[in-house]
């Protein structure tokens, strides 16, 4: 086991049909499990979708939603820690393109102990050993699932 | 009136009959000697070319079915060497694979003599511009009535398929006086007429419309003749009879299937027994001169009725109406046929999707449009929209190389396309004919 695997978080990513109560459907089976989403985003083409969470219970969302009939594929992100101010998306993303790290998309979630940016790379545990070198903060796994 | 072969077209039909038979004697008798796939055929039914004494005996002869042709790919049913065979043509098979036809000279001099009769028939001769709109190729459509066309006497354009504008000026400027193309095209070019500011009725010598490949309807006939001030025929064919093969006449009431060169019933779907005038059933149709590759009572799987009165011009040729069913599930798309067994078979071969699926097809403008919905498997799914966009063009694609045919490409849920027992329904066909 390297060191940056323990940073690498499961996102569950959904395959969605571009039409209404969809969302609703997903959410609906992660309620019925109790499962806590911590942050979401939709990407969208057009006619489908894909939506991708990260939830507290991977595990048991992907077998909830495949139960559901969903189409879940796990993904490795890592989850880098902002300052919660005014410049703090900007120094992780200046560490980030420093570090040569192209970012497939992103997305961010914000709660009272933290700013959160998502972001799904190319070699997942590589990027979150260079990003602990340089010495931006990587959520571990264990804080969030 | 225009005629090309008085003789024959108006022969007395008992003299026809008798034609009729004795073409098809010698014709069983031939394949019984010199074709072993016939002569099995036959020894399996138990009918020996004794037993065809009278034209009626035809119904005791095994039939022919497309399997028969995709089977036997390429050539395996041929009856003529390959030094006597001067074309080929070939059509897409319903499960990738495609099927062969052949021709000896003799062939296509029967095949275009059909046509010239036909186009004759609807009042084309020397003097006529035909602008031939059918694909030019390995698709019989192009060649077919290029021939046929010039056969009589008129100039061909032969513009293919395409580049409507293109067209639309080519009509105007050669001063084409009849069009050969699919019902669906014809409307197109049209519509892309009236855009650029010419109406074909008024701005055009265009008198006659030659159309098929694709199942039209008296309203769309009516549509088309007033709108574009034109006579509208209907046209005939598959590529296993030789091509495009049989035009209405100028009475417009069914096309005239030549008895000289083919024999045609209509049998009731359940007993297979023969119906009478005016009753729909199955059409299967008998080649009576083909030579390379001989069609004997072949299930082309079209339902419609037959009139075997003389028809209002005279000529004493039995009479096909309208097709106006299948007996499968074969669609006509852009003159493309198109078997739902194809896109089953295409779909298997692709491990992102599911092997359920969908066939929406319907008309956006003129033109018809194909979207097949297919559901996304475990293997297909990624977080990436750019893979899943690459599974649909990877569809698209491969459904367009088996069919021919442009498709549009829907990714849905798992499970959210209907399942079905037994025979399923996996064609919604929204177009309204």
């Amino acid at each position: 086991m390297t060191a940056g695997e323990s940073y690498l978080i499961k996102q569950i990513s959904v395959f969605s049909e571009n039409r209404p109560g969809r969302l609703a459907a997903i959410a609906a089976a992660l309620k019925e499990e109790e499962i806590n989403i911590l942050a979401f985003s939709i990407a969208e083409a057009d006619g489908f979708g894909v939506v991708r969470a990260l939830v507290d219970k991977p595990d048991k969302a992907y077998a909830k939603l495949s139960a559901r009939g969903f189409n879940v594929a796990f993904t490795d992100v890592i989850a880098v820690q902002m300052r919660d101010e005014p410049g703090g998306l900007f120094e992780v993303a200046t560490l980030l393109g420093t570090a040569g790290i192209n970012i497939e998309y992103a997305y961010a979630y914000h709660s009272r102990d933290a700013a959160v940016l998502i972001i799904r790379v190319d070699r997942a545990a590589d990027a979150a050993k260079v990003i602990k070198e340089m010495g931006g903060k990587l959520l571990s796994t264990i804080t969030i699932q | 009136m225009q005629c090309w072969d008085p003789r024959m077209e108006f022969l007395p039909r008992e003299d026809l009959e008798r034609l009729q038979y004795r073409l098809l004697k010698l014709l069983v008798c031939r394949l019984y000697h010199f074709s072993p796939f016939y002569h099995h055929r036959m020894e399996s039914a138990r009918v020996h070319p004794d037993d065809i004494n009278t034209l009626d005996d035809v119904n005791k002869l095994p039939f022919m079915y497309k399997s028969d042709l995709r089977d036997s790919y390429p050539d395996g049913i041929f009856t003529a060497t390959t030094e006597d065979l001067v074309r080929y043509h070939v059509s897409s098979g319903t499960t990738g694979k495609p099927t062969v036809v052949g021709y000896t000279a003799a062939d296509l001099h029967n095949w275009t003599d059909s046509l010239a009769r036909g186009l004759s028939s609807c009042g084309l001769g020397r003097g006529d511009v035909v602008q031939v709109c059918y694909g030019y190729g390995l698709f019989t459509g192009g060649l077919g009535l290029h021939y046929g066309a010039e056969r009589i006497g008129a100039a061909v354009i032969p513009a293919s398929v395409g580049n409507t504008e293109r067209q639309v000026e080519m009509m105007q400027d050669l001063k084409a006086t009849a069009i050969a193309c699919t019902p669906s095209y014809l409307l197109h070019i049209g519509e892309v007429a009236e855009r650029m500011g010419i109406s074909i009725k008024n701005d055009t010598s265009l008198r006659v419309g030659i159309l098929g490949a694709e199942p039209w309807s008296e309203r769309m006939r009516t549509r088309v003749q007033d709108w574009l001030g034109i006579k509208a025929y209907d046209i005939y064919g598959t590529s296993e009879l030789s091509g495009p093969m049989f035009s209405e006449c100028s009475a417009q009431e069914g096309f005239h299937v030549w008895g000289d060169l083919a024999l045609v019933e209509v049998l009731d779907r359940e007993s297979g027994e023969p119906l009478g005038p005016g009753e729909e059933g199955e059409m299967v149709v008998t080649m009576l001169q083909k030579e390379a590759l001989p069609m004997i009572r072949y299930r082309i799987g079209d339902i419609t009725s037959m009139e075997t009165d003389v028809c209002p011009c005279g000529r004493t040729h039995p009479r096909v109406r309208r097709v106006t069913g299948r007996v499968d599930d074969m669609l006509i798309i852009r003159g493309i046929n198109v078997f739902p067994s194809q896109v089953e078979y295409t779909l298997m071969t692709i491990p992102e999707v599911g092997r359920h699926f969908q066939i929406v097809v319907d008309r956006k403008g003129s033109l018809d449009d194909m979207l097949v919905r297919v559901e996304v498997s475990p293997e297909g799914i990624s977080d990436r929209i750019q893979d899943l966009i690459k599974v649909r063009n990877t569809v698209e694609q491969k459904l367009k190389n088996t069919l021919n045919v442009t498709v549009e490409v829907e990714l849905v849920e798992p499970g959210s396309l209907p399942r079905f027992e037994g025979k399923s329904k996996r064609v919604i066909d929204r177009r309204n004919l």
